[in-house]
């Protein structure tokens, strides 16, 4: 048998000339990529508009007429369903994995084009059926991103016909595509690296995007399987997950079926996508902080089997989410300590990361910027989870803003942070250009201070009591004044927040045309993706011949050697040595 | 390199007898990579089909819930519809698997003649289940009755799918050995689709069995599981 190695895979000589070849139909991962992005970022940008209604209601109450009750609902439920699904694990996986796996393994495109193709547009199509449930009657489900049953499907839910079907149907989509990704992200990795890169030299970032991709594969089953058997209860009257019950005085024809069921399949998937969400922002920021730190990664093996044991592990604490569901204590115990459990190889990348800046030789540019901002808010939110991975600190503080305020820390703030110094870390190789600097810092102070001022009074807030998926307090008698003055300042903190985001869309635009030339590899970074002959990269990637590895991706400020950082593709015969007697010299200063 | 050494290398301190070994190993090839793919897609399927288990024997110790087998009155006190689509199947493998063998051995026109009975079968299996479906609703067990039917038509239905996708590429296959198309080439095609087959043969008696067993064996199933 003759078997064709992926270099020299025979579709690279056809390149596409038309543009509807070159940027629409496209198979080039790069294109594919950009794709993703666009639309995942358009999303984001629905759910944000979505959340600043939630805020305006909860900041001044009785003051919008076009906020009810049903629509607060529905607004809630599509704002955090696009967030954690259509947008992050969309941009991170579809856009930064699609554009970085190939150029970083050092190979062509992805093993499968055509799939990948494939796999953007049935993205775009459950984007599209997703936002259709704004216009069919009743409006999208209101049943909160968690969907639980009964109520998901009982009248009395906004979107109980219409927008639930869409839903589902959108997620069954959706969930097509990222398997169609999710197979070309593995194998890639896993077949298609160039000579020279074995598993250890790879930057952290294709670490934790390879484990996202393999932990999306296994968890996403659980939410298809779990859709698919509520449209049946839905549509055809089955009651896998409807119990007997009596709905608006009549007794409905369901019987035998378990809504707690639904609830251990959705978490089965829900937790372990927190860190689907999660790990490909970990590696993405290990290798921001230490190309602007110019100093290798502190303790890389531990970090790499950190992101592989959370991967691990984060299959088995999904029920941690159920504590107040009224399970077994004996389980409530298991899942708590499971819990407890995952905190330690977290920890132990949050001192990897402190560690790496320790004497580095910093550059604060607004890549470095955001990635220090990760670390402060996902330390913030990784311990607010602490609290509440104890059942008995869990079961007062379970569905009040504590939760919302400790959610969004840990994988809202914390993940937009490290996708807003990746997109300003990567964005000169994508476009050839530079972003505008100082716009940048700006967008950095305000968000940065502006998502604390946020989210940090959220906890009190909780403290207090204070439901979340509530639509109003009223007069609530255990909530002081003070309360509603704090959720009115909230409110125009976010609003603050979301307008300054107008600075990011300004520069991501402005510097398209206007943005310095970046040249090749501006930061002097190690990994291959910037040492392709052309920026940005063309189709191909690698011109005639594929680059060789020789070196893993951390040779930043290498005792000995003159040049500051010695890209992987550099063999030892290029690397110039310093004369010896200054070679100590330099080692006894550092 | 041994797996073990993989994880255990110090990327750091390239030495250079490391370094050496590791630019013999490059890229791996399309069939490699194909190979891959289905490994894990069979993965994913599995986990699709053992949650699906999982709820059902959940749902099997829940009061109210009435399995198709062990009363004589009861649509699968008596198997032998179910044996015979089996039968379909196996048949079906087993075609696969001499097609498979005749190409190796260059004999195409045999390899196609076995490829077209092994999708003959498989379709002749599609239609024995649906069959099967209106007998079962004919004596009055309809997919929303019981949570057991409803897994009944849950489970061969999204076995079926997955046939039929697996058919799909079968007929892809016949169709360009028909028109001539390198039998090295189509070698890797059909050694992917045969693996498919027996899986799904493989799943399909696991579906039967589940499906067949009576409430004592589902009480000590889930026993044995924890969810009991
Ligand atoms: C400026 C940014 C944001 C603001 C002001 C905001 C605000 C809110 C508000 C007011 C709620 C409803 C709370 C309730 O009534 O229970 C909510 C829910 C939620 N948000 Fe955000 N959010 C923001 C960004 C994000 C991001 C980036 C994510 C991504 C993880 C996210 C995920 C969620 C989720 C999952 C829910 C829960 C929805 C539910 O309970 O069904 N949010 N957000
Ligand atoms: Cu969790």
């Amino acid at each position: 048998m003759t078997h064709i190695p992926f270099a020299d895979q025979p579709h690279e000589d056809h390149h596409p000339t038309s543009f509807v070849a070159k940027y629409v139909w496209s198979q080039d991962h790069k294109v594919i990529a950009v794709q993703y992005s666009i639309i995942a970022i358009f999303v984001g940008v629905v759910a944000l508009v979505l959340s600043a209604f939630m805020r305006l209601q909860l900041g001044f109450p009785d003051t919008f007429s076009f906020i009810n009750p049903n629509s607060y609902l529905q607004f809630m439920t599509l704002h955090g369903m696009i967030m954690v699904v259509y947008l992050l694990t969309a941009l991170l996986l579809g856009g930064f994995g699609n554009y970085l796996i190939p150029l970083m393994v050092g190979t062509r495109d992805m093993v499968f084009p055509y799939l990948n193709m494939l796999s953007v547009w049935f993205y775009f199509v459950s984007v599209l059926v997703l936002l259709a449930s704004f216009f069919v009657p009743g409006g999208p489900t209101g049943a909160g991103w968690t969907l639980y049953p009964p109520q998901t499907i009982l009248p009395g839910t906004p979107g109980h016909e219409w927008g639930i079907i869409l839903m589902l149907a959108s997620l069954a989509i959706f969930i097509v595509a990222f398997t169609m990704g999710g197979l070309n992200y593995v194998t890639t990795i896993l077949q298609a690296r160039t000579h020279g890169m074995t598993l250890m030299r790879m930057p952290l970032t294709l670490w934790g995007i390879f484990t996202a991709s393999m932990m999306g594969l296994l968890a996403f089953p659980a939410l298809l399987v779990s859709a698919v058997m509520m449209a049946l209860d839905l549509l055809a009257g089955t009651s896998f997950f409807m119990p007997k019950l009596v709905s608006l005085g009549d007794s409905l024809d369901y019987s035998g079926g378990s809504p707690l069921l639904f609830q251990h399949l959705f978490w089965f998937f829900g937790h372990p996508e927190v860190y689907i969400v999660a790990l490909p922002a970990f590696g993405m920021v290990s290798d921001v902080l230490a190309t602007h730190a110019r100093k290798n990664i502190f303790g890389y093996r531990m970090m790499v089997w950190a992101i592989v044991i959370i991967g691990g592990l984060s299959f088995l604490v999904w029920a941690h989410h159920m504590y107040v569901s009224g399970m077994n204590l004996a389980f409530g115990f298991f899942f708590a300590t499971t819990t407890l459990i995952i905190a330690v190889p977290t920890a132990l990348k949050v001192y990897n990361w402190t560690l790496t800046l320790w004497q580095g030789n910093i550059r604060l540019n607004s890549p470095m910027l955001f990635a220090i901002g990760f670390v402060f808010t996902f330390i913030h939110g990784g311990l607010s989870g602490l609290f509440l991975g104890n059942v008995i600190v869990d079961v007062p503080l379970a569905d009040t803003f504590f939760v919302v305020a400790h959610f969004h820390m840990v994988m809202g703030v914390s993940t937009v942070m490290v996708l807003f110094a990746a997109i300003y870390h990567w964005y000169p190789l994508v476009t050839g250009r530079l972003l505008h600097e100082g716009m940048a810092k700006l967008h950095f102070w305000l968000t940065f201070l502006g998502a604390y001022a946020v989210f940090l009074p959220m906890h009190y807030l909780g403290f207090l009591g204070v439901p979340r998926r509530y639509f109003a307090m009223g007069d609530t008698l255990f909530l002081p004044q003070s309360a509603h003055t704090l959720n009115a300042a909230i409110t125009v903190f976010a609003l603050v927040l979301m307008v300054v985001q107008v600075v990011f869309i300004v520069n991501l635009i402005w510097s398209l045309r206007h943005g310095p030339k970046a040249g090749h590899n501006p930061w002097g970074a190690t990994s291959l993706e910037w040492q392709t002959p052309d920026v940005p990269p063309a189709h191909g990637n690698w011109g005639a011949r594929l680059p060789v590895v020789h070196r893993w991706a951390y040779d930043y400020s290498v005792p000995g050697a003159v040049q500051d950082f010695l890209p992987q593709n550099m063999p030892d015969e290029e690397v110039e040595r310093l004369a010896p007697d200054t070679d100590s010299a330099v080692e006894s200063k550092s | 390199m041994n797996p073990f050494r993989k994880i255990m290398e110090k990327p750091w301190d390239p030495s250079a007898e490391e370094s050496a070994m590791a630019l013999a190993i490059g890229p791996g090839t399309q069939y490699a990579g194909q190979r891959l793919m289905l490994h894990i897609f069979l993965v994913i399927v599995s986990v699709v089909f053992l949650l699906m288990f999982a709820t059902f024997i959940t749902h099997s110790q829940f009061p109210g819930f009435q399995p198709l087998a062990g009363e004589p009155w009861s649509p699968f006190a008596n198997t032998t519809a179910l044996w015979l689509n089996t039968l379909w199947l196996a048949l079906s493998s087993l075609a696969m698997h001499v097609a498979l063998i005749r190409l190796r051995h260059d004999a195409a026109t045999q390899a196609l003649w076995a490829m077209l009975l092994a999708a003959f079968l498989a379709a002749a299996f599609v239609l024995a289940q649906f069959s099967l479906w209106r007998t079962v609703s004919g004596m009055g067990y309809a997919l929303h009755g019981n949570p057991a039917n409803s897994y009944f038509y849950l489970l061969t239905a999204v076995h079926a799918l997955h046939l039929l996708g697996g058919l799909f590429v079968l007929v892809r296959a016949i169709w360009l050995l028909w028109r001539g198309a390198e039998t090295a080439r189509m070698q890797t095609s059909l050694s992917l689709s045969t693996t498919y087959w027996h899986y799904l043969l493989v799943l399909w008696a696991l579906v039967f069995f589940l499906l067949t067993r009576s409430p004592e064996t589902y009480r000590a199933i889930a026993v044995f599981c924890g969810l009991g």
